[in-house]
């Protein structure tokens, strides 16, 4: 199982739709700054740096040797994870893969994007398959549209029925000074929005965002000495699924499932609305914040929309989704992943301030990759056996 | 020394630098290619272990990571798995223009085949547009070898 590890402290700048004012490297040294304040750790500290974000989006490759000024990792062992939109997860989970080894105690997660210097479909389009897919892709929104689209032909859900898990995320980021949108909306303002690519509407979908998150993990013999309740690592998995998207079963979010069910029997997990007390899922259109809830077995296949409009997932609700705001309101993709392990984690250890879930004990976070990968980890209060 | 004045923010254009690829196709994609250029059809693969049929066609079943050799011709007719329409432009890499919108994004399943492809369908009103609906393909008079050999998917009447 490897040495038990707990995330330390945590750091996040302000979502913004273009920080002017810094280059990446300078937005990530900020984030960095802000974690080990928060850890009351110093650079000297840190054993070894995990750092991700796309890199088409800036258009500069080699982040890990770009960024050594600003990260911290001048002579330290860097290394680079990108994995799409799961990269902010997927760098959590290579950063507790390192200290779990037992070869590094204290190790810096840092996720970043800068999506205003670039035009975001026109890059995530070359993630794809050059000679087939590319032609007639329409970028993330286009791969979440069509996933809208057959989730609501095989279970009858409508376009209303999705529209509140946007009013929900961004009431919730309201109480959160770090998202990057901050709207009060309805569900006719989002039914009123323009249509984007059928059925995804202007307030149905993320923004881009620029932003950058870093996370502190430590190993047990280091964890409790540096930070009173820090947040445990229960399990983590995460799933892939084909190469071209066309080969991929659109109702359903076959990579979350998959994981869910290797996930909740390792650490007991059988109900999981009830179990969890708090969620920070990702989930970038208000589609798939009724869809994709189904693959976690919060509720039957179907019955996403009726648990959303049921009041269950918001603030003071049994069992809140997104205190944060979520994805819908903070979009900086390379770390918006690893947004959701901060606040996962800022949850258990007490720090969530305002958007607190009280007394949180046990975190599920998700992360995803269009079209359509999901990396999925578990936080909890109590140091596993 | 003078302070830096904050509203002084300046960005750089990485400017219009090129820079290009020239992708293999490999034995399978161009296999499509050609048939698809030169006899306006269609061509799958079959894996011997699943038997399910995949276009376009690939050496590696993902599935049972076995090879497959098999080359299914279909007769490029399908039905609508689903689709959107999309309303907002962007500049296509690929081609370095702006993509008209809108467009609709169809995702078929050709008949005889285990998997959706992925094409344009020439009708752009949503509310025309139905999940299941039979399509078939419009072919250009000019072909290259490309995806885009097929100017788009239409509804079949009827």
């Amino acid at each position: 199982m490897g040495k038990r590890v707990a995330i330390v402290g945590t750091g996040q700048t302000k979502g913004s739709s273009g920080r002017k004012d810094v280059n990446g490297q300078e937005m990530i040294n900020e984030a960095v700054m802000k974690a080990l304040t928060d850890a009351e750790l110093t650079r000297d500290d840190i054993d070894a740096v995990i750092i991700g974000n796309m890199d088409h989006f800036e258009g500069i490759n080699y982040v890990d040797t770009w960024s050594v000024d600003g990260s911290g990792g001048y002579m330290k062992p860097i290394m680079k994870v990108t994995t799409g939109g799961t990269t902010g997860t997927t760098v959590a989970m290579a950063a507790y893969y390192h200290v779990a080894s037992g070869l590094f105690d204290k190790v810096l997660a840092i996720g970043w994007e800068k999506n205003s210097e670039s035009d975001t479909t026109g890059a995530i389009i070359t993630a794809f398959e050059p000679i087939v897919d590319r032609p007639t892709f329409a970028g993330a929104v286009g791969g979440l549209a069509l996933m809208a689209n057959r989730y609501m032909h095989e279970f009858g859900a409508t376009q209303e029925d999705a529209a509140y898990v946007a009013v929900r995320d961004r009431r919730h980021a309201l109480k959160n000074p770090n998202a990057h949108l901050q709207i009060d909306i309805t569900i006719e303002d989002v039914m009123k929005s323009p249509m984007i690519a059928w059925p995804i509407k202007y307030l149905d979908m993320c923004p881009r965002t620029d932003a950058a998150c870093a996370v502190i993990f430590a190993s047990e013999d280091y964890a409790e000495k540096i930070c009173p309740r820090p947040a445990w690592i229960l399990g983590i998995k995460n799933r892939h699924n084909f190469t071209f998207l066309g080969d991929c079963a659109l109702g359903t979010l076959l990579s979350l499932e998959d994981a869910a069910e290797a996930l909740y029997p390792r650490i007991g997990i059988t109900e999981p609305l009830k179990q969890f007390d708090v969620m920070e899922l990702y989930l970038p259109t208000s589609f798939a914040g009724v869809q994709w809830i189904e693959a976690l077995r919060l509720c039957p296949k179907g019955g996403g929309p009726e648990l959303v409009n049921s009041g269950a997932t918001d603030m003071g609700g049994q069992c809140p989704i997104n205190p944060s705001g979520g994805v819908l309101s903070s979009n900086p993709i390379g770390a918006t992943g690893l947004l959701r392990v901060a606040e996962g984690a800022l949850q258990i250890m007490g720090r969530a301030d305002k958007r607190q879930v009280p007394d949180a004990k046990m975190a599920l976070v998700s992360g995803f990759g269009g079209c359509n990968w999901s990396d999925l980890m578990a936080l909890g209060a109590k140091k596993p056996d | 020394m003078e302070e830096i004045k904050k509203k002084e923010l300046l960005s750089v254009y990485s400017g219009e630098a090129e820079q290009p690829f020239e992708w293999s196709a490999g034995k399978y994609v161009s296999r499509f290619l050609v048939e698809m250029r030169d006899n306006k059809t269609l061509v799958g693969s079959k894996c011997p272990k699943c038997s399910k049929v995949m276009v376009p066609p690939r050496r590696v079943c993902g599935d049972c990571f076995v090879q497959m050799d098999e080359i299914v011709k279909l007769s490029g007719k399908g039905s609508l798995y689903s689709f959107t329409v999309v309303n907002f432009g962007f500049v296509d890499p690929d081609t370095g223009l702006q993509r008209p919108v809108p467009y609709t994004c169809a995702y078929i399943t050709l008949d005889g085949t285990n998997c959706t492809y992925a094409h344009y369908l020439s009708e752009t009103d949503p509310a025309k547009i139905r999940i299941g609906m039979r399509v078939q393909p419009l072919w250009e008079e000019n072909r290259r070898g490309h995806l885009l050999d097929i100017k788009h998917f239409e509804p079949i009447e009827g």
